[in-house]
């Protein structure tokens, strides 16, 4: 039976590609569809007409490994996949249909037929979502060793004195790995003063300066200094308003009076060096 | 353009994509980036409290037009415990987390208008506008 659909599909491919066709530029949402080339529609439609009928022809032990072949190439087709949905819906809608005005599916056989399309499609289906899944909780875990990567390393700049940059939002997990990075690099370094630099840091709420003044806090009690330092004018303005009592700390607009408050306090000077 | 926006706070990442909204809102409304930064700041700390307090529940964020003047309301709704007294949260320096407590207060006064209507066990709804001047 499963040969019946696929010699069925296989000697009237290009009607049933173009009816697909036709249906999937009906699809509002899908504008990919509508704006890619003639040629290159063509040749993506023949692609996945062959990736169909793959599917029908092999035994089972290939079987599974065509399937997530298949997956993985509709997957670089680069269609979301509401689109590959509604594509193997109408791929499969057209090929039935047809076959049922050939007189193929009839009341004697629509029975058995109904059961072949359920056991070619719905693997088929699940394989896919299952690939596109596995794909983005790759990327999301790798944009999350990517983020983790990024965030807050301390920077010695000077002896004595290093720099933790903080860029991006702060959240309980980050303001944790600050600390520990921060406590840790301190020792390490043997700093005695530590610039916290927050230019980076899109919003500072009482969260965030809730986690600044406990890192801070924790600074002092390893005997080293914290100055917070690349408040910008609306942070500043903010953090006012909310009440936030940064009395405690050194503060500064810019890392670099911050720097050179940080040489003073440990009894140093940037100067110029005449020419000779 | 909708007039409406909303966004379900369920993790801490919804934090940033209702205060990453508001943003948006308030840029496109034409408010200054000090403007920009207090209402941010305000919803970022509106939704922090649902998902510290409530578990879960919804930034709205609504665009205003009243007398001519243009403005923006957040609403934040949930359905967690309620609040047993407002006036205590309503103070500086009160917090049941171990936080600054500055997070309401803070809130009103950052924004132009606030109110907090919350019944124990219910749930809590707070609203805050600031006006474009």
């Amino acid at each position: 039976m499963n040969k019946q659909i696929a010699s069925y599909i296989e000697n009237n491919s290009s009607e049933i590609i173009s009816k697909w066709q036709e249906l999937m530029k009906n699809e509002e949402s899908e504008r990919s569809f509508q704006v890619m080339p003639v040629d290159l529609m063509d040749q993506t439609s023949r692609e996945f007409s062959d990736l169909m009928v793959t599917n029908l022809l092999d035994n089972h032990e290939a079987y599974e490994n065509r399937l997530a072949d298949f997956a993985e190439k509709v997957v670089r087709l680069g269609w979301s996949i509401t689109f590959v949905t509604k594509a193997i819906t109408h791929y499969v809608e057209v090929v039935y249909h047809g076959m049922e005005s050939d007189g193929i599916i009839n009341e004697d056989s629509v029975r058995n037929f109904i059961e072949e399309f359920n056991n070619w499609v719905t693997p088929i289906r699940d394989s896919t979502i299952d690939t596109y899944s596995k794909t983005w909780e790759r990327t999301v875990s790798l944009q999350k060793i990517a983020l983790q990567e990024l965030s807050a390393s301390l920077i010695p700049v000077f002896d004595k004195i290093s720099v933790m940059p903080l860029v991006g939002t702060i959240d309980t997990e980050r303001a944790k790995l600050i600390m520990e990075n921060l406590l840790e690099g301190v020792v390490k370094h043997r700093a005695e003063v530590v610039l916290l630099d927050i230019t980076g840091v899109p919003v500072v709420d009482t969260m965030v300066a809730h986690h600044i003044i406990q890192a801070a806090d924790a600074v002092r009690l390893v005997g080293a200094k914290c100055m917070l330092v690349g408040i910008r004018p609306e942070i500043a303005q903010t953090i006012v308003t909310l009440g936030i009592n940064l009395n405690e700390f050194t503060t500064t607009s810019t890392l670099q009076r911050g720097v050179e408050q940080a040489l003073a306090w440990t009894n140093r000077e940037i100067v110029e060096v005449e020419e000779q | 353009m909708s007039n409406q926006s909303s966004v379900e706070i369920l993790t801490e990442w919804d934090i940033v994509a209702a205060r990453q909204l508001g943003r948006n809102v308030a840029k496109e409304l034409g408010f200054g980036t000090v403007d920009q930064a207090r209402i941010t700041t305000a919803i970022s700390e509106l939704a922090r409290n649902i998902y510290l307090y409530a578990g879960q529940g919804r930034i709205e964020i609504q665009r205003l037009t009243e007398n001519g003047v243009k403005g923006i309301l957040i609403i934040a709704a949930d359905n967690g415990p309620g609040i047993p007294d407002i006036r205590k949260v309503m103070e500086d320096g009160f917090s049941t987390s171990g936080g600054l407590g500055a997070g309401l207060p803070g809130v009103k006064r950052l924004m132009d208008e606030f109110r907090i209507e919350t019944i124990l066990g219910e749930g809590t709804d707070i609203r805050a506008t600031k006006w474009l001047r």
